[in-house]
């Protein structure tokens, strides 16, 4: 590469796929900031690339391992989770992270959140909240807000949405941090910090959806849309997850919530072994502290 | 238990525990699955042995989970496998079409019990032998074996691993309630004498690599995550850079090498094992907990004078088609008892082209076939046959 060419490259060009370029993203959505943070949070985090993989689900989210040059498996519908709980369990070496949708990873793949949790398995969950199905149109999801119109809420959401910081912090989530496409600084050093932390992290990033999920709410363009969005949001770092719930008449928070530790699947399975089975009741294993 | 892979030795175990021990012994070091009965015992095995050999074992929260988890082992480099009836089954198809379309190695051991839906959860069946060739979307090639023996799921569930690693496809093993809960004696020989097959990994630099490209086998070969070589796998129509191509001649060209790269192979994957098939003019063709029973009804046919012969169908999928048509000339009839209404008797129907008849001898499950219903169903064909003759 002469020294001309080297200068024209993107800074990011090294975890592009570039020959998958022009990708399925519309103008203004908050993926391209979301998954942007993710790149400069992969060349920060001073780890060989090989090290890493990526798995999604389904999805326009889901779409992002594609785009991304480091090992990348794109799966089944709602399946990122369990695809990586395998992938992680076989190599341990491996930073394992699942990058999908909301629809994907707490609707059709909530359950898969809830035991990967639980469990602590050492992965980090990157989850852009566009508040719809935007692939297949805009219809609703589980993170809907109330009364929102979809092309399957064309009277209005009845259903309340799910708090994803809540939820992740209820089932044992590590580290629990929720941003706007817009704080890409914050989100880019909460991915960091979430991709180094052992255990199961999750990183929630709310983004505009214009196209599918504005345009029928009557949100503007996209950047009036992004606008609104940080207008009514404010950051409270360490709150409790419980306070952070997108609620009509309410700012949505932002911030960092949890960041505790706790042993990790892979760290528990060799107590078990050495164990040899009567540690429970009585020999308490400390599983968890606030400390952090 | 020891901690060794290979327990050589004489041992009293059901078919599950048989079929664990198998996948060890094949190198099986990754298993997730969830709790069904009658293939329960496999898990519980696996969570026992896996330990010691440096392997996981984990109970994932369904079974949707259980074949993901599975897939991402594979990825990771691990020879992983699960186990399940029926329900669970049903909860894995799409991810089998996962592994499928991103060729991916590993095994699904299947202890078949009666059904529709939670029907007979202790008890047996085989209803499931056409859920195993299209049970997932879109059109495809699969394996499927089906052992008939606790030795056999220790001998089969080996094979389902070498063949899973040789062509880079899940493998079905097709066993059923009755199989995989006979307590018999499972012989386990030296690990030197177990032929273990490794899938083939790529060495060449990884700037010009393909992972989808292959040569005249149709077979890719494929890293592992972490190789260095950053894969892109997607479960869409991709091309030989395992790259999304979502048009109709990626779909063609895709499509077609997943399919002729088993069928192009089936010679060496197609098994089965046969009795007096020279001048037999009834062939019965038998598979799993059946089997046993059409050995005991041919016996005494044949004591009785009674020209009938014996197709044990080691392999289910791909059908041994070629077979068939040649047996088809020379026989007059096949019979096929099968604790179903007659899946694999479609089969053979199909395959014996109207030269020979085909005759199913049904059993809705919950049991095995007498020998005697077997018995029966052939002097049932005996007789329409000196019928036909008396017309004449």
């Amino acid at each position: 590469m002469t020294e001309k060419e080297d200068l024209l490259r993107h800074p990011k060009d090294d975890l592009l796929r570039e020959d998958r370029i022009p990708h399925i993203w519309c103008a203004g959505c908050g993926i391209g900031s979301a998954f942007s943070a993710c790149i400069t949070a992969l060349q920060k985090a001073g780890t060989e690339y090989d090290r890493f993989s990526i798995v999604s689900g389904i999805g326009c989210s889901g779409r992002v391992a594609g785009y991304l040059k480091i090992d990348s498996f794109h799966t089944t519908h709602g399946r990122a989770i369990p695809f990586a709980t395998g992938l992680k369990l076989a190599k341990p070496e491996l930073n394992v992270f699942v990058f999908s949708g909301e629809g994907d990873l707490f609707a059709i793949g909530g359950n898969h959140f809830i035991h990967a949790a639980r469990r602590n398995v050492d992965l980090t969950v990157i989850c852009v909240n566009n508040m719809n199905y935007g692939m297949t149109g805009g219809q609703v999801s589980a993170n809907t807000p109330i009364g929102a119109k979809t092309t399957t809420t064309p009277y209005g959401n009845p259903e309340i949405p799910l708090n994803l910081p809540s939820l992740a912090a209820a089932c044992g989530a590590v580290y629990v941090a929720r941003w706007l496409s817009l704080d890409v600084r914050r989100l880019t050093q909460s991915i960091q910090e979430a991709l180094m932390k052992p255990g199961f992290s999750f990183v929630e990033v709310i983004g505009p959806c214009p196209v599918a999920f504005g345009r029928r709410n009557r949100l503007g363009t996209p950047l009036e849309m992004i606008k609104l969005y940080n207008e009514n949001s404010v950051i409270k770092n360490n709150v409790h997850p419980d306070e952070t719930i997108i609620e009509e008449g309410k700012k949505m928070v932002l911030g960092k919530f949890v960041d505790i530790q706790r042993p990790t699947l892979l760290e528990m399975l060799p107590k078990m072994s050495d164990a040899g089975g009567t540690v429970w009741p009585d020999k308490g294993i400390v599983t968890e502290s606030r400390d952090g | 238990m020891p901690p060794e892979a290979v327990l050589t030795g004489d041992h009293f175990i059901n078919g599950d525990e048989a079929s664990a021990e198998g996948a060890i012994a094949a190198g099986c070091r990754f298993f997730a699955g969830y709790p069904i009965t009658p293939a329960t015992e496999v898990a519980e095995r696996m969570a026992q042995r896996l330990p010691a050999v440096s392997g996981i074992y984990i109970q994932m929260e369904d079974e949707i989970a259980s074949m993901a988890a599975v897939l991402g082992a594979a990825w990771g480099g691990a020879k992983a496998m699960t186990s399940t009836s029926g329900p669970g089954f049903s909860l894995m198809m799409e991810n089998i079409g996962l592994g499928i379309i991103t060729e991916t190695p590993c095994v699904i051991v299947n202890i078949q019990r009666g059904g529709p839906s939670t029907g007979l959860p202790t008890l047996c069946g085989q209803g499931d032998m056409m859920q195993a060739r299209w049970g997932s979307h879109g059109h495809y090639e699969i394996i499927a074996i089906s052992p008939s023996s606790p030795q056999e799921m220790f001998d089969f569930t080996i094979r389902a691993f070498n063949l899973a690693e040789s062509f880079r496809i899940p493998v079905l093993v097709m066993a059923d309630e009755v199989v995989g809960h006979t307590v018999e004696r499972v012989t386990i020989p030296p690990a030197k004498e177990i032929k273990v097959i490794n899938r083939i990994k790529p060495t060449g630099p990884p700037e010009t690599y393909l992972p989808y490209k292959t040569d005249r086998s149709l077979i890719p070969v494929l890293p592992d995550a972490g190789d260095g070589y950053r894969i892109h796998v997607t479960g869409l129509t991709h091309d030989e850079r395992g790259y999304p191509m979502t048009d109709a001649e990626n779909q063609e060209k895709m499509v077609t090498r997943l399919i002729q790269k088993i069928q192009k192979n089936r010679d060496q994957i197609i098994d089965y094992e046969t009795q007096f098939l020279d001048g037999a003019k009834i062939v019965l063709v038998t598979y799993g907990s059946s089997v046993r029973p059409t050995l005991r009804a041919m016996r005494s046919l044949r004591a009785d004078g009674v020209k009938v012969g014996l197709l044990k169908l080691n392999t289910v999928w791909p059908f041994a088609e070629d077979l068939i048509r040649k047996l088809a000339r020379k026989v007059d009839a096949f019979v096929v008892p099968e604790v179903n209404f007659g899946q694999i008797a479609l089969e053979v129907e199909r395959c014996s082209g109207g030269q020979a008849l085909t005759s199913s001898i049904p059993h809705a499950g919950g049991g095995i076939h007498k020998p005697e219903q077997i018995v029966k169903g052939v002097e049932k064909i005996l007789r329409g046959r000196e019928r036909k003759r008396k017309r004449r």
